[in-house]
């Protein structure tokens, strides 16, 4: 089998990430108690807090707060701060992690602002410039896109958005452990990630970075360890945003998989994946009747490379590659409904192949093949 | 000497930092003479204090409040 699906989850982890989770599943509860089991799980996820913010340039681990995945993240993010009198700016370019929290406000009354995106999933950065207002809070922004790979200029962003007085709320999902992340440098007010992806952890890891002064309250509440007799949930982070037990066992498997990160280092790793891709794309590019998504000539980019076989259903290409060659690619809508009217895709969808850390050229090559002889036969 | 702290994440910091400064003291469940934040205190002896007093003062988290019992 080769494994192309990786921005949906990567399936190979660092060695150590599996070891660490079944180590983790005789700790105690985080904040719990004061014995042995229960500081032992507080001091595995007050590491973790201060691997990632080492990871993505926060100077306070305490500013991290654990959630199930970017989604939560997002949510927390678009529900603690955006009011029903402000006006927030996304793009076209968004998955539905972004778009239908930010469509559930606009029903509230918040205006919203999508920028559309071009033939090669690129924004407007002009266009940006000039969709500022007086009450807007927040760019709500992907780092990277799940479909074509693109990246956004989040330095830019930023600098116009503090320029405006308004937030840059990131979402990370398609670049946090494969394109490097300095949230102080990028000027990144909220970072929003997730753990098993690029960063190789297990599924149900993310978190949420809050920048210093930034007071956000979680639609989720509940039990803290602290100030039990108190009506209301603790105002201070990341407590405020971690009601209930947190998933110790998926975050020492974190702990693990930012320690090889931080190792190996993001941009070494990213660096490779996209060699991979570009070889990739090498491959298949005179392949007759391919059609490849996204921008290929931008200097930074993911290792993803989206593609259609002329009209052919990308269901059917996905399922053949499998089929036949055990190739594991995504095919259909991806969550980001508007990138595919943009391609006219919403139908044929688009056939997917991500790389990651653990493919190797070999497969890259074997994939390649499989694609031309699969675009000769149909 | 109890140290308390408004979250759990703060006195596990707390932890870190005495053991990478060789402070010597330990986590405890917080005592219930103390209206505190946090299900867990830094105790250590009045004299490790003395001893250690400004060392303590680089530890930069301002949530821990300091108190004598």
């Amino acid at each position: 089998m080769i494994y192309f699906d990786n921005a949906a989850t990567t399936i190979k982890k660092p060695p150590h990430v599996g070891d660490a989770m079944v180590q983790a599943l005789s700790v105690g509860n985080s904040g719990r108690g004061a014995h042995g089991p229960s500081l032992a799980a507080a001091r595995i996820i007050y590491d973790t807090r201060e691997k990632l913010a080492r990871l993505f340039g926060a100077e306070n681990p305490c500013r991290i707060a654990f959630t199930s995945n970017a989604t939560e993240a997002i949510n927390i993010a678009v529900n603690g701060l955006l009011t029903a009198d402000s006006h927030v700016i996304t793009t076209a370019c968004e998955h539905n992690s972004v778009l239908r929290p930010l469509y559930r406000k606009e029903k509230e009354g918040m205006a919203l602002t999508i920028l559309p995106a071009d033939q090669k999933g690129a924004i407007s950065y002009e266009q940006l410039r000039h969709s500022f207002r007086k009450n807007t809070k927040a760019v709500m922004i992907q780092h990277a896109s799940n479909l074509t790979g693109n990246v956004m200029d989040l330095s830019y962003i930023s600098s116009l958005a503090h320029k405006n007085r308004a937030l840059l709320i990131v979402d990370a999902a398609q670049s946090a452990g494969c394109l490097p992340i300095d949230t102080e440098e990028q000027g990144i007010d909220i970072l929003c990630f997730t753990g098993h992806k690029a960063m190789m952890g297990p599924q149900g890891t993310g978190g949420i970075y809050v920048k210093q002064g930034i007071e956000i309250e979680s639609f989720c509440v509940g039990g803290s360890g602290v100030f039990s007799f108190s009506k209301n949930h603790p105002p201070d982070l990341p407590t405020a945003l971690e009601a209930g037990t947190l998933n110790v066992h998926g975050i020492a498997g974190l702990n693990a998989a930012a320690e090889y990160l931080l190792h190996k280092g993001v941009a070494v790793i990213g660096q490779y994946e996209r060699e991979l891709a570009e070889l990739f794309l090498e491959q298949i590019r005179e392949i007759d009747r391919i059609r490849l998504f996204g921008d290929y000539s931008a200097k930074e980019r993911t290792a993803v490379v989206s593609l259609n076989v002329g009209s052919e259903d990308s269901a059917r290409i996905a399922d053949l590659l499998w089929d036949e060659y055990q190739i594991c690619v995504r095919a259909g809508a991806h969550c980001a409904p508007l990138l595919h009217q943009t391609f006219g895709t919403a139908e044929q969808g688009i056939v997917r192949f991500s790389f990651s850390w653990y493919n190797t050229k070999d497969e890259v090559l074997a994939a390649a093949d499989a694609l031309k002889e699969l675009a000769l036969s149909l | 000497m109890i140290f308390t702290f408004r979250t759990t994440a703060d006195a596990i910091a707390m932890e870190k930092f005495c053991i990478a400064q060789n402070i010597a003291g330990r986590l405890i469940p917080t005592p219930r003479e103390i209206t505190a934040g946090c299900g867990l205190a830094w105790r250590m002896t009045d004299e490790e204090y003395e001893r250690q007093r400004e060392r303590l003062t680089i530890f930069k988290y301002e949530t821990v409040t300091a108190l004598v019992l």
